[in-house]
């Protein structure tokens, strides 16, 4: 009996079903009460059957909530990155006090900012730290932190470009990093291998990793005492991982976006080489993160393919293929890609049509669901999308309203998840609790 | 040569638009000639933007490409001429939101389409939007934000538009990410922009420029 080779001899439909088969077993954990534990089986499989392009028992609904906790618990986001007991006590209140939903998400999108600060990470501002301390998120700071004539640095030994050239630019901390040799180098007697770690600014480098080492770790056991606690009260968590397409990682955080669509003129074969090359590396490393997780469900933010973005010529030629190769070789190991496509996708809709009826689930932010349900609705789940604005402005009634609409254009048949477009961080959670009662009243099958 | 400046320019034919400009500086044409052409070559890129002919890699292309080209023309400029303008606008994405994708799209449409444009940029205090409207004069404010906390910060910039007395005689539109009318609503503004071009018709709605 070879259980490897079975793997690879499964078709993506049966490791598919593999893998959820895994998810909708009672995980081995205490449950508060039998009934927690019957309401989590519940919600469990409402998502997997909707996942699936099935008809649950009703539509599930996603609270489109990310630091909406630190404000409920009167805290905010910088407290809560400093301080996690404020980090735990807000988010367990918030699952205690909320009521019925269909899932929590724990605080692990909270990173700490005592770690961040140890590296002295640049790629980000965070309230209190770049940005205005009442701002309730931490925002991406683009650059160039890739230069145009670094491709073929890149392509050629992606680990070493980014020891020694991308990490000392985005980490303050870790500058001297420059400094180290290739650990390629580092063969026969070693008589001269580690002469660099002797500098002090290696040294000190290598204490700050250290530092940020240590305070992970304080961070990681109170999310995940948290998040226990939520699995233990019957609150199933539905993203096993995150990862993004190829073309936003030059974007986002390399090239920058403006260096990325200079290169699309410029230097097109290198854009394309190096899209393949960290294609390889993101479906490498996201597979690793997801582990033992149990979650088979990968949610990638979509970023620059969005409409108006660039044109369908150019997402066809630029950001399809390398992204499309990422979705399959996850679909490929029985996991969902859950995508999440930020602004609107209403021009890309047909060219996303082509990948397998049930490979992947689409979360819109503001394309326009009556469309995207008749372009994709039979080929793949649909997430979303009530405005951010209607939540954190409107009332409960209005909200519910849109809902009801939502539901109406998106459920029939099943294949479809309720939540926002994107997530709010304030306002009343009265609105919220307005989008579980649209599905319990709305969206029963 | 294989055309026009203004048209290759448009048309984004790097090397043709770098020999001619050469050329003419070599031949001693006006500098200030060149300037303009380039300018009405950006007229016609952004035309073909608002026709979803070109998107944003061609901006920036075009854009970068006219930076050549007026860095080429500068040394051999020997008076500023003020070209006129259709009318002043101050933008800028407020408090709070690092965003500028957006926002920098809509410095230059409204730019190529004749308007004097004060770019604040991002995560500008409320105070600053309110001194560049008074030391600019300009009668119209455009207010950028990609995510939620842009929201309050929008309608406290309005509030204090209001503050300074001034909000009858300043326009404000908002735009980006999650922006749409309710929150216009919300924040107070005059009017929501789903894209750049819309942020050109409106100013030049407030400005009566047909």
């Amino acid at each position: 009996m070879n259980v490897e080779k079975k793997w690879s001899e499964m078709t993506w439909e049966e490791k598919r079903r593999e893998k959820f088969n895994k998810w909708l077993t009672v995980p081995d954990i205490k449950f508060v009460s039998p009934e927690a534990e019957k309401l989590y089986m519940e919600r469990v499989t409402r998502f997997a059957r909707a996942f699936l392009l099935e008809k649950p028992d009703r539509v599930p609904c996603i609270l489109p909530v990310s630091n909406f906790a630190a404000y409920y618990g009167s805290s905010d986001l910088r407290t809560v990155m400093y301080d996690y007991d404020e980090l735990k006590r807000t988010w367990r209140k918030f699952l205690h006090e909320f009521g019925d939903s269909d899932m929590f998400f724990g605080p692990g999108m909270v990173p700490s900012g005592k770690m961040l600060e140890a590296v002295d990470y640049k790629l980000y501002k965070w309230p209190g730290h770049g940005i205005s301390g009442d701002t309730t998120s931490y925002q991406c700071v683009e650059g160039e932190y890739m230069k145009a004539n670094e491709y073929d640095a890149l392509i050629k030994d992606p680990s070493n470009f980014w020891l020694r050239t991308y990490l000392p630019r985005v980490f303050g901390a870790f500058e001297a990093l420059r400094n180290i040799p290739p650990f390629t180098t580092i063969e026969e007697i070693a008589i001269m291998s580690f002469v660099a770690y002797g500098r002090p600014d290696v040294r000190a480098a290598l204490e700050a990793l250290l530092e940020a080492g240590k305070e992970s770790v304080k961070w990681m056991m109170a999310v995940m005492e948290v998040s226990q606690e939520a699995t233990r009260m019957g609150f199933p968590a539905i993203m096993g991982g995150l990862s993004k397409a190829p073309f936003d990682t030059l974007g986002d955080t390399l090239r920058g976006t403006q260096g990325v669509m200079m290169d699309m003129f410029q230097r097109p074969e290198k854009l394309h080489q190096a899209m393949e090359k960290i294609a390889s590396l993101t479906i490498d490393s996201t597979l690793a993160s997801i582990g033992d997780s149990g979650v088979p469900l990968i949610m990638m933010p979509l970023h620059k393919g969005a409409d108006g973005f660039m044109s369908t010529k150019q997402y066809e030629t630029f950001y399809w293929p390398t992204f499309k190769k990422v979705i399959m070789a996850f679909v490929n190991e029985g996991i969902m890609p859950v995508l999440f496509a930020e602004g609107s996708y209403n021009t890309r809709l047909d060219i996303i049509s082509e990948l397998p009826r049930g490979s992947v689930t689409w979360w819109f932010d503001q394309t326009d669901m009556a469309k995207a349900k008749k372009i994709l609705g039979d080929k793949a789940c649909l997430v979303g999308n009530v405005p951010t604005s209607l939540l954190m402005t409107g009332t409960p009634q209005e909200v519910k309203e849109h809902c009801r609409n939502l539901i109406e254009i998106c459920a029939p048949g099943g294949g479809y998840i309720l939540s926002g477009g994107a997530n709010i961080d304030k306002g009343d959670p009265d609105n919220l609790r307005a989008m579980m009662e649209a599905v319990k009243e709305y969206g029963v099958y | 040569m294989s055309g026009d400046l203004p048209t290759l320019l448009a048309d984004l034919k790097d090397k043709e638009v770098l020999e001619l400009v050469k050329k003419k500086l070599d031949s001693g044409e006006d500098p200030m000639k060149i300037l303009e052409e380039g300018r009405k070559g950006m007229e016609v890129v952004g035309q073909r933007f608002a026709s979803s002919e070109y998107f944003l890699p061609e901006l920036v292309f075009s854009g970068e490409l006219l930076k050549q080209v007026t860095d080429m023309v500068k040394p051999h400029l020997t008076e500023t001429a003020e070209t006129k303008k259709l009318g002043k606008v101050v933008i800028g994405t407020v408090a709070g939101d690092i965003h500028d994708i957006g926002l920098n799209i809509v410095d230059f449409m409204l730019d190529v389409n004749g308007f004097a444009v004060t770019n604040l940029g991002v995560d500008v205090p409320k105070e600053k939007f309110v001194q560049a409207l008074n030391d600019t004069g300009a009668p119209i404010l455009g207010l950028s934000g990609f995510l939620t906390p842009a929201f309050d910060a929008m309608k406290e910039t309005v509030a204090a538009v209001e503050a300074a007395g001034v909000r009858d005689k300043i326009k404000i539109m908002i735009g980006g990410g999650q922006m749409n009318d309710e929150v216009k609503k919300y924040v107070k503004a005059d009017a929501y922009g789903k894209n750049a071009m819309e942020a050109v018709a409106l100013a030049k709605e407030w400005t009566g420029v047909k």
